[in-house]
Formats: structure tokens, C-alpha cells, sequence
């Protein structure tokens, strides 16, 4: 990538190694230098720009900060992001097409499965994990894949109808 | 030709959200998702002792960490006159701590660095002496004649007591209590509970030294008082300070106060010329930020042997921690309090209150509890619940007996409040037949018998919302109104926007619909605005589900005014006089001429193109609503429960749920909204308390000991409606942001306590974890939550 | 929130890792699943010179079966890869039991078996079943492979008996003569909570006899705590009735060593243990007369 012009950052301190890694991110490759403290979370919102995944904890309790690695959901806020190395991240940017929302996204808006719309992108990834492994879950299978995530707002209740919702509508297609 | 209201998003439609559609896509705008050019970050240091003396502080291996740009102590607010700053309440409050810590959690030195991570590193380097001294964890313990003094900075406070307070009419009540046949008794605590919305709070300050601006990016529910606030505390001009309050991951109260972080970071801009970002982690969050409840309830009826209630006394002894820092009416030292058994026809009535400094975080009023009135509706019901046990009535036929009636209305209660509309009755019967009543004492002997313990629980109640009229309410002074501005550009289409502030309400949807039902204007044609003080007009923001009350009210009234420049442009357009225009929804017609007539659009762009003489052309108002009452919804919340007796473990079999709130402008979002107060009220019920040893360490400090539930342990609830229109609001809407939080609570405790009443159990003190409730049973006695919790 | 800086390697085969923890002298910590670890280093309550990232090492994401019935379990088995395990559920109760009741959902897909037994948390729900099943870890460093049984494995809270130079590469659980039954049961107040207590079995019968019973119980002591001592005495040799079910769960509630804390006095954990130590037995006797 070219650029205009290029900042000289202060140079790290002695012994700060930076480590070089690919990651996927949303089907495009990235490049980049690291320090391997860097959690995962950081590198998607500072790094990548991309501020659909949130953080809500500093306990890995709340699962806002839920992104796909390799189709697997996880909380990005546990994950360095030298771990991403060679992987495939998919995070809430990635899930509507140029052309159209997915079906979790459209159910989430349909069911009124969203309030302050914090937890969302976190939620909707692990349902996303959820019906690629089990398309016709039962409400209890979708209360049990979403128990890793936290929602203040919604009491549940409508998130679990808009999982259901987009279940119904992928089965369909 | 009128408009069909719901399919252009009136009152009454389940409109999806506009939100949303940033949300789903990840979006949205929070305070941590914005970067400003040159940003730096700040993380404050806390103390992790309760109460001690500060010693010594060195900073000098934190400014060694490269990319350190700044290191500031109490000593550096203090040369500003900024290390304390005034609370909502006339009390003060330390911004960063000089001479002493008096809390766990108390901010001691801040750090300003390039990245987040240097900040920590540099933070981990500063090195604090304390010399600590004995911590005051609860009341008892504060009212102590030996007690340390936890506010010594304060001239004029010889004891850690903050304030006694009182209302009602004491002799009245005393006769009633010399009457009764029977005098119930109920002690309770209501444990601190923090909002815990999942975004953290956090600011950004941009001082623009060239311009003299100052530009605060904040977690604010509430940013006209900020705006007033900074104006006050940092003594710069009001119009030269700008407060944005972008997308909020919910609020809960939590994002009402005035942070000192807020503060920290505004000075830290100022010092370092560039725009500074705090946004705490969630430690920070649930140990320092505006937590609810830590208040002592207790209460007695006088009854008559016919269930008849003659008189209440109830007594709360409230813990504020180590700063009076409560959002609330000025008059009202414990919120509101008074407005306890509202629902009920009680003759007489006496309220004492006293409030206590503790070494903990400041704050009380908070967590969607409408000023306190989540205690007051948990005591009412709790007492409520013993008392018709004591008397040995049933308790759907003991509340039958003494809830106000339909025919009482309007009804001032023994505390002064007029209620003016309900029909508790109606609420109660649905509730009842739904969780299926008539055939549960059979059902729970039979239960009994082989082992299995069912309950059901009751609550009842009206509870005081849209706070307030001008005589009574004020918040430091400045009156309760909320305000609203609408523009209609010329094609019709129409910018609105508030002083309130949403935080997942869906203001950006409902207040749209609004103005669709006033003025036929679609409501996909209308955007909505809020949080931007250079724009926005003066509100007092959004918590005690005050937003449709007041602002919502002021939309309406706004949209009125618009509606009736319009009708002097249709009827110049129409070439006929005022009095001959008729309105159907988004539509004048000549009156006996139904054929004849112009669209609001219509009068839209004449508004800019054709405009009568003596008329200013434009189509924009204002309006500033002054509620000439509070308003009152009610409800009816009934829960089932089993109880497993070796175990203590409770599990929600049904839970029902009738609401009256009157008009609802958007059911999709009121039912989101009562879901949402439900599943607070069982995180309370269930497993979500802070506490606190007797060290002053609080236990509930991360989520690994703030136990939020999750979607498997929360149970889902079945709602029905009634709709009792509010008689003064402009659109008969009466709010409902918090009445699940408010009477949720009572309704599952009850429930637990009637499946084991048999031991003769009056109360477990929430939350009623398995191990509580399992005492309870084993040893038939009241088990209480109060702190300090003792280790083995 | 924000780790200290550590330096980081990720070795691509066994031999590398244990190479690099060799010449790190003990300050080098192993990172697998890293549910553990990353949390502490976060908070900071660790802060080793040295991360080694064994997620690239092929050929450790093995669930493996021997003729003989003896499972090997490899170190980069995910929690959730016991949870989906269809074939578990039937061969290993006590495991496939435990595996839904591990953290929450999203910590499965990342956190390790393996990794968990070496955190050695006194919570811990898989060291629990190890202890239960008389479980062992393979572990290998600079002087090859040697196999040590878990009661040995645990020396304390978070210590286990790995050499600052050595990987634990699989877990080995043997197999049973006869029959495998058992259960796990936790008290969790949420998902996701620490136990307040849980209760490991498993069971080796032959028809309606036991012929071997271990057991071990988290969250009711400073350590998990063995219990198989108890439950053999009170079980091995006899069928599950309500007399030897009743006795298997008083001196295994006898073995329970709780703590009086905030989830409940020492003498509510016991009960907890108790009931959980009847439910379990009880559940098996009578999926066995079912079957009968």
C-alpha cells in the first residue's frame, strides 16, 4: 500500500520485539507488525479500524468482544492477536454482503433482538457459529450457544426469537 | 384520503428501529470507537485500600516510560482548585485523591500516554505509601460514637451522619398504630447493585486552546447538566464548552454522574494540548461508578382484622459511601422515597430516613431505580407479603382489599402524591389467571407432600414517573422540564431533535412516531437527534423513565405547534379562513368540501415558497414541557417458582407480567423495555450483589464475582397488557423504562419465600442464592445479606 | 486489561518448544487454549519473560481410543471437541458430563483439556475428573517421555509437577474392564461461575456390581480433593442401592474440605457434595435397572 507520507514512531524500547503476522479479516489478507501483547480485540479496533466488536470486561466474562476464528466463535479479548497469525478472523463488518444483511442481521432488527446495541456483533457471531453447526436448534440450544455472551438490555427473550427467525429464514433459502 | 397511522409509523405501530441499522452492521458510535487527530489515553491509578492516609506518592519510573506525556497526582488538581468538585447533591467530592483515600477504588494518579498499553505500564510504575486506617463498611459501623470520621475534610462534620429526614404525618400514624388488631413488622436490605451497563463509561476532551473550546465526547446520559457542571467546576464559559454524548451501550443510571475521570481527562487535555480518551475498564467501573441501592428498609403496618390497612411506618437507614453524589430532587434526601405503597389506600403515613458516609464508592440512586422507588416498591411489596401472611389472609384478596380503586381516582396518598389514573384491579385479575392462581394452594400441597417445594409471588404496584413539575422537582436547582425542536424542511421531510438522550430506548424510532401521529409526516421521514449540546436543546436527559413523559410530551406539544402554523398556511393556500380548515391525520381540508384540501407536505413547501403576509416564512418550533404531574403506570408481576429443598437452588417455572403504562407509542420497544427491567430484577433476586469485607475490599469488583445471568439461568416471561391513558400527558403515554426493575424484584423473592414459608421463614435477604435459601430452610430464621461478609 | 510485554515463539513442533523452554531457566509460560492464562496476564497477575504458542504444533488435536479402550486425549483437544463428542458420551459419562459445564460456551473453543489439568485450579472441573478416573499425564521434555499419574500431577493451587522444561502432550485416561458409568454434577450460580461445589464419579461394573469407583470434588477445598478412597470403600464389591448410596455420599462428604466464603458455609458445600455425590449413584442405579 503506498502512502503519501509515512510516520517514524519513536522506536520501541530495547528488547521490544515485534512479530510479523498474516491475518485474514474478513476474506482480506493483512500484514502486520505486532507486539505479541497485543490482544486480538485491540488489533481489530485500533489497528484494523474495525469498531463492531466491542469490550465490555477485563475478566473474559461478557463475551462482547466476540469474533470467528476459523468459524470457531471466541472472545477476541483472550486471544493475542500473534495467534490470528495464518488464521481467518471474521468479525460483524463481515457479515452483510456488499448487496444485503445477513439473516442474523435482519432477524436481530425483525425481533427487536437489540436495545443499546452493544452486545450485538458478539451475539450475532455466536449464533452465526451456532447455526452453521446445528440449523435447527431449539430454544434452549440457542439459550446454551449464547451463554457465553451478556446482554444488559434485552432480557434474552428477543435475541433468542431473532436466532430463531434467521434459523427459519436459512433453512428456507 | 387520511393516512392509515401504522403504516406511516404512528403511535400504536411496532416500528423497527432505525438503530438498528447501524448496530447490526457494527456501526454504531460509541465513546471508545471514536479518534480524534493526536488522541492520547489516560488510565487513572486506584487505590486498593479502603481508608488510608497518602503517605507518599513517587511518579518519577512512570514519567520514565517512553511515550509517557504526562503524570498527574492530587497535588496536580489541587494547584487548579480542581482536586474536589461539587456533587448533585450540595455535598463535595474528591476528583483525585490529596490527602487521604476513602474508598477502595479511589482515584490517586492518572497517567497520560501515546497507546492504552503504555498507560498501564507506565501506571504499574507509580509507587503510593498508605497508612491505613480502620474502613467503616456499613452504617452500623458509621453511627458508632468511636467511629473514624470518613469526610474530616469537611468543616462543620463531626459525625459520618450526612442527613435525617422525614415526611408524613407522625401522630396520625401513631393513632393508627394504636388501633390495629394486628401490627406487622418486615426488616430488609436491599444490597448495593451496580448497573453494570456492558459499555463502560469513558470521555474524550478536546481543549482547542486557539478557539478557547472545549469539546467533551462522554458516556452521558444526561449532557446539559454536564455541560452546566464542567461550566461550574472548571469555570470556563458555557458557550464555549460542548458536551457529545455519541451511541450509548446502555446506561441504567451508571451514566449520570459526574465522573472524576470525566474531570481528570478534561484537565489532562488542558495541560497536554491535546485530546485526551479515558474509558475504564470494567473494574473501575462496578468499584467506583454510581452504584443503587445499600439501604436498610424497615417497616410496619397497623391492621385492621379485616385486612384492612390503617397506617404504615417504614424507617431507612441508607449507605452513600464516602461522598453524597446522588442524582436526585433536591427536596428529597432519599429520592422518592414516600411514594412507597402509592398503589395503596393508606390512610396515614410516617417516613423517617437517615443517611450514613461509609468507605465505600459514592453514589444510591442509580440502576433504573426511577429515585429510590425500586426500594420503596420492594419494601411496600415485601411488607405487603408478610402482612397478609401474618393475618392469615390470602395475598391476592389482601391486596384486593386495600389497592386503590378504580373509582378513588384521582387519589392523594397519605405522602402527598396524586395519582390520577389506573386500573389495579383489571392488572391483577389478568396476572392471576394467567400464572393460573385459583388451583395453586392445591397444587402446592400436593407439591409439599412429595417433596417439592412451589411458590408464588405477588407484586403490585403504581410507581412515579416523568419527574418533574417545577414547584416540587429540581436537580441543583436547575427545573425538570425536557424540551423538544422540530424543523420540516420544504419537501416535508423533518429534523427533530431532544433534550433527553437515549441509551437503547430507541428514542431515533418513538419520538418519530410521535410526530407522525401529530402531523401525518411518516416517520422514516423524520430524523432524530440527541446528545449534542451545541444543538440539541436544554434537557435534563434520560433516566426515571422520564424521557416519554416529559420529552415525549414536549415532542408532541412541539409537532402541535408546527400543526398550527401549518393550518395558517393551508388556509392561505386553500384561500379560505382558519376557522373553515379541518385536520385529518397529515391532511387540511376545507370543512364540507373533504375533496379540497393540502397535504402537510404542502404546507411544508409553502412554508419556504408561499408563505401569507404577516407570517414568518419556516416551519420550526420549539418546546419546553413543564409536566404538571408526575405520571403513574402500574403493575401486576406474578412468578412461580420450585424451590429444591436440598439444595436451595430456585428455578422460575412461569412469570407473568401485566403492565399498564398507558398510550404505547411503540409495543415492540415496551415490551423490550419491560424484558429487559425483568431480567434486572432477577439478577438482583438471583445472584447479583456487591459486598464488601471487613476490610472495605469489594467483593463484586470484576465479573467473576458480579454475577450477571446469563441467557440460560434468565427465564423468559409472559407479558399482557392494559391500557389506562394518562389524563394530562399530551398523548396519554405514561413512561415505562424501569417499572419491571421496580416491582420485578418482590415478585420472585415472594414467590421463594411462599414455597418455603412452611418453616416459617419472614425473610431471606436478597440476592437469595442457593446457600441462603437452603439456611433458611434448615434453620426456619431470616437470614439477612448485610455487609461485612465474614470469611471463615 | 493490557499484559506487560513478553517475548513470544511459535514453535512448530515438540522438540522446538521444549528446545526454547530448555534455555529459558523456568520464565517461559506455555500457551494453548490461553483462557487461563491470558486472563491472569491481563490483569497481571503473571508476567513471564516468554510465551510459547503451542497452537501450531500438528498433530496434538487428537481424541484417540486404544484397542484396550484406553482414550488419549492430545493437548490441543479443545473443550468443546469433548462436548460435540457423540462417541463420549457413551464411553466416557463422567468426561462427557463435565465437558458442557466447563466455563461457557465460547471459552470451549479455545481452552484446552490438557491445558486446564496443568492450570491446576482448585476449581478446576477436568482435574476433578482425572483424579476420578485415575487419569495420567504424558509429559515431555529434553530427556524424552514419562507418565505421571494425576494424584502426583497436582502439587498445590496452579503448581503441577512439570519440569520448568517440560510439555504435557496428552492425557490418558484407562480403560475400563467392564462397564463405564458416571456423572458430574456443579453447583454453578451462572454459567461461567466458579463452583461453589462439583462432584466427579466414575464407575467400573460389571453388570449391577462395582468393581471400581473414583471420585473427587472441586471448590470445596484448597485443592481438589480425592475422594477415591471413600467411594471405594463404600462401593467397590456392591450394587447401587439406597444403603451403600447413602454411605458412598457421607464419607465422601467426609473427604470434602471446604472454606466458609460468600457462596456459602462449609457446611452448605458439604451438603451440596452429599446431595450431588446421591443424584449421580442414584441416576446410575437406575439407568442400570432400566436397562436390566
Amino acid at each position: 500500500m503506498t502512502s503519501l507520507y509515512e510516520v517514524i514512531p519513536d522506536a520501541p524500547g530495547e528488547g521490544v520485539p515485534t512479530r510479523r503476522v498474516t491475518i485474514t479479516v474478513n476474506g482480506e489478507k493483512k500484514t502486520l507488525d505486532i507486539e505479541p501483547r497485543l490482544l486480538l480485540a485491540h488489533l481489530i479496533r485500533q489497528g484494523l479500524q474495525l469498531t463492531g466488536t466491542h469490550v465490555g470486561c477485563d475478566t473474559t466474562g461478557c463475551g462482547a468482544c466476540t469474533v470467528l476464528i476459523n468459524g470457531r466463535p471466541a472472545k477476541s479479548c483472550t486471544v493475542l492477536a500473534v495467534q490470528a497469525d495464518g488464521r481467518e478472523v471474521e468479525t460483524v463488518e463481515g457479515l452483510a454482503s456488499a448487496q444485503q444483511l445477513d439473516p442474523i442481521q435482519e432477524g436481530f432488527k425483525e425481533e427487536h433482538g437489540l436495545q443499546c446495541g452493544f452486545c450485538t456483533p458478539g451475539m450475532m457471531l455466536a449464533a452465526k457459529a451456532l447455526l452453521q453447526r446445528n440449523p435447527n436448534p431449539t430454544e434452549d440450544d440457542v439459550r446454551w450457544a449464547l451463554s457465553g455472551n451478556i446482554c444488559r438490555c434485552t432480557g434474552y427473550q428477543n435475541i433468542v426469537k431473532a436466532v430463531l427467525w434467521a434459523a427459519d429464514k436459512m433453512r428456507e433459502q | 384520503m387520511a393516512l392509515d397511522e401504522l403504516k406511516i409509523g404512528g403511535m400504536g405501530a411496532s416500528r423497527r428501529r432505525v438503530e438498528d441499522n447501524r448496530f447490526i452492521r457494527g456501526k454504531g458510535r460509541y465513546i471508545d470507537d471514536v479518534v480524534l487527530p493526536g488522541m492520547l489515553h489516560m488510565e487513572i491509578l486506584r487505590s486498593p485500600v479502603a481508608h488510608a492516609r497518602i503517605k507518599s506518592i513517587d511518579t518519577s519510573a512512570a514519567w520514565e516510560v517512553p511515550g509517557v506525556r504526562l503524570v498527574m497526582t492530587g497535588e496536580t488538581l489541587a494547584a487548579r482548585n480542581l482536586a474536589w468538585m461539587p456533587t448533585l447533591s450540595y455535598d463535595t467530592q474528591a476528583v483525585m485523591a490529596t490527602d487521604k483515600v476513602r474508598f477502595q477504588g479511589q482515584e490517586v494518579a492518572a497517567v497520560i500516554a501515546d497507546d492504552p498499553y503504555i498507560a498501564k505500564d507506565a501506571c504499574s510504575r507509580i509507587v503510593v505509601e498508605y497508612e491505613q486506617l480502620p474502613p467503616i463498611v456499613n452504617p452500623e459501623q458509621a453511627a458508632s460514637p468511636d467511629a473514624p470520621l470518613v469526610r474530616d475534610d469537611k468543616v462543620n462534620q463531626t459525625t459520618n451522619k450526612i442527613f435525617d429526614w422525614e415526611i408524613g404525618d407522625k401522630e396520625a400514624t401513631d393513632r393508627a398504630f394504636a388501633e390495629a388488631d394486628v401490627v406487622s413488622t418486615i426488616d430488609l436490605h436491599y444490597p448495593r447493585s451496580h448497573p453494570s451497563p456492558l459499555e463502560t463509561c469513558g470521555s474524550i476532551a478536546d481543549y482547542d486552546r486557539a478557539t478557547g473550546k472545549l469539546t467533551v465526547y462522554m458516556t452521558s446520559q444526561a449532557p446539559h447538566i454536564i455541560r452546566a457542571a464542567v461550566a461550574m467546576v472548571a469555570e470556563l464559559p458555557e458557550q464555549m464548552i460542548r458536551v457529545i454524548s455519541p451511541d450509548l451501550g446502555g446506561g441504567f443510571g451508571n451514566k449520570v454522574p459526574v465522573y472524576p475521570g470525566y474531570v481528570i481527562s478534561i484537565l489532562a487535555s488542558i495541560l497536554t494540548e491535546h485530546p485526551v480518551k479515558w474509558v475504564e475498564d470494567r473494574s473501575s467501573n462496578l468499584i467506583s461508578t454510581g452504584f443503587g441501592r445499600d439501604i436498610y428498609l424497615q417497616g410496619q403496618l397497623a391492621l385492621r382484622k379485616d385486612g384492612k390497612i390503617l397506617g404504615m411506618r417504614m424507617h431507612t437507614i441508607s449507605d452513600h459511601g464516602a461522598f453524597y453524589a446522588d442524582a436526585q430532587p433536591t427536596k428529597f434526601k432519599i429520592g422518592l422515597m414516600h411514594s412507597t405503597f402509592a398503589a395503596y389506600d393508606v390512610p396515614a403515613a410516617h417516613l423517617t430516613s437517615v443517611g450514613w458516609y461509609t468507605n465505600k464508592a459514592p453514589g444510591g440512586v442509580a440502576y433504573r431505580c426511577s429515585f429510590r422507588v425500586t426500594e420503596a416498591m420492594f419494601f411496600q411489596e415485601r411488607m405487603i407479603h408478610a402482612a397478609a401472611n401474618d393475618l392469615g389472609m390470602d395475598q391476592a384478596e389482601f391486596r384486593r382489599v386495600n389497592l386503590v380503586k378504580d373509582d378513588q381516582f384521582p387519589y392523594r396518598t397519605a405522602f402527598g402524591f396524586l395519582t390520577d389514573s389506573g386500573q389495579y384491579g383489571k392488572c391483577l385479575d389478568i396476572a392471576l389467571d394467567a400464572i393460573g392462581y385459583a388451583n395453586f394452594k392445591q397444587e402446592q400441597e400436593e407439591a409439599r407432600k412429595r417433596g417439592k417445594l412451589l411458590g408464588i409471588g405477588i407484586s403490585t404496584m403504581t410507581e412515579p414517573l416523568g419527574a418533574g413539575n417545577s414547584r416540587e422537582y429540581d436537580i441543583i436547582g436547575i427545573k425538570m422540564f425536557d424540551s423538544a425542536e422540530l424543523r420540516v424542511h420544504m419537501t416535508g421531510k423533518a429534523i427533530l431533535r431532544t433534550g433527553a438522550k437515549t441509551q437503547g430506548q430507541g428514542h431515533e424510532t418513538t419520538w418519530a412516531q410521535i410526530v407522525a401521529h401529530e402531523l401525518g409526516i411518516p416517520a422514516e421521514d423524520i430524523v432524530v437527534e440527541e446528545g449534542d449540546t451545541d444543538t440539541a436543546p436544554f434537557g435534563m436527559g434520560t433516566y426515571a423513565s422520564r424521557s416519554t413523559p416529559v420529552a415525549g410530551a414536549a415532542v408532541a406539544m412541539v409537532s402541535r405547534k408546527i400543526r398550527a402554523k401549518a393550518r395558517k398556511i393551508a388556509a392561505h393556500l386553500l384561500e379560505v379562513s382558519e376557522e373553515d380548515i379541518e385536520w385529518e391525520l397529515g391532511r387540511f381540508y376545507v370543512r364540507g368540501n373533504h375533496e379540497r384540501g393540502v397535504t402537510i407536505q404542502d404546507c411544508a413547501l409553502a412554508a419556504y415558497s408561499n408563505v401569507p403576509d404577516g407570517l414568518e416564512p419556516g416551519l420550526e418550533n420549539n418546546a419546553y414541557y413543564d409536566p404538571p404531574n408526575l405520571t403513574w403506570p402500574f403493575a401486576a408481576y406474578v412468578c412461580k417458582v420450585e424451590v429444591d429443598p436440598e439444595t436451595g437452588v430456585w428455578d422460575v417455572l412461569k412469570f407473568v407480567a401485566v403492565d399498564d403504562c398507558g398510550v404505547r407509542i411503540n409495543p415492540m420497544i415496551v415490551e423490550g423495555q419491560i424484558m429487559g427491567g425483568l431480567t434486572e430484577a432477577y439478577a438482583m433476586a438471583s445472584m447479583q450483589y456487591i459486598t464488601f469485607d471487613e476490610e472495605g475490599n469489594c467483593i463484586g469488583s470484576n465479573f467473576m464475582d458480579y454475577l450477571l445471568p446469563t441467557s440460560w439461568e434468565t427465564p423468559g416471561f409472559e407479558l399482557h397488557e392494559v391500557v389506562t391513558p394518562c389524563p394530562h400527558h399530551p398523548i396519554g403515554a405514561k413512561g415505562i423504562g424501569e417499572c419491571a426493575t421496580v416491582g420485578g424484584p418482590a415478585a420472585f423473592v415472594n414467590a421463594v419465600m411462599n414455597a418455603i414459608e412452611h418453616t416459617g421463614v419472614r425473610n431471606v435477604d436478597m440476592p437469595l442464592m442457593p446457600n441462603r435459601v437452603y439456611e433458611a430452610l434448615q434453620t426456619g430464621l431470616d437470614v439477612s445479606g448485610a455487609p461485612p461478609v465474614k470469611g471463615d | 486489561m493490557y499484559p506487560s510485554r513478553f517475548a513470544y515463539d511459535a514453535p512448530s513442533s515438540v522438540g522446538e518448544a521444549i528446545a526454547i523452554l530448555d534455555r529459558s531457566n523456568g520464565e517461559a509460560k506455555l500457551l494453548a487454549g490461553g483462557q487461563s492464562l491470558i486472563p491472569m496476564l491481563k490483569l497481571r497477575f503473571a508476567s513471564p519473560e516468554r510465551i510459547v504458542d503451542i497452537n501450531n504444533i500438528p498433530g496434538l488435536d487428537y481424541m484417540r481410543t486404544d484397542p484396550d479402550g484406553t482414550l488419549h486425549i492430545g493437548a490441543l483437544v479443545r473443550h468443546e471437541d469433548l462436548e460435540f463428542s457423540e462417541d463420549l458420551a457413551k464411553s466416557h459419562p463422567t468426561l462427557a458430563s463435565a465437558a458442557a459445564l466447563v466455563a461457557d460456551p465460547l471459552v470451549r473453543t479455545r481452552g484446552t483439556f490438557v491445558g486446564s489439568v496443568c492450570h491446576a485450579d482448585p476449581q478446576g472441573d477436568w482435574a476433578a475428573t482425572m483424579i476420578a478416573l485415575d487419569g495420567r499425564i504424558v509429559a515431555q521434555g529434553p530427556n524424552g517421555r514419562r507418565e505421571i499419574a494425576m494424584k502426583d500431577f497436582v502439587l498445590g493451587p496452579f503448581t503441577n509437577a512439570l519440569a520448568y522444561n517440560e510439555i504435557a502432550v496428552e492425557a490418558i485416561i484407562p480403560p475400563v474392564k467392564g462397564t463405564a458409568k458416571g456423572g458430574y454434577l456443579k453447583l454453578e450460580r451462572r454459567i461461567g461461575d466458579f463452583a461453589t461445589a462439583s462432584v466427579a464419579i466414575a464407575l467400573d461394573m460389571n453388570g449391577a456390581t462395582v468393581t471400581r469407583a473414583g471420585c473427587a470434588l472441586a471448590g470445596v477445598g484448597g485443592k481438589t480433593i480425592d475422594a477415591n478412597a471413600e467411594i471405594s470403600a463404600a462401593l467397590v464389591g456392591k450394587t447401587l442401592d439406597a444403603g451403600t448410596i447413602a454411605a458412598a455420599a457421607e464419607a465422601v462428604a467426609g473427604a470434602a474440605d471446604p472454606r466458609t466464603d460468600h457462596r456459602g458455609s462449609a457446611a452448605y458445600k458439604r451438603q451440596v457434595v452429599t446431595v450431588f455425590v446421591t443424584r449421580i449413584l442414584t441416576s446410575i442405579a437406575q439407568t442400570e435397572q432400566k436397562a436390566a
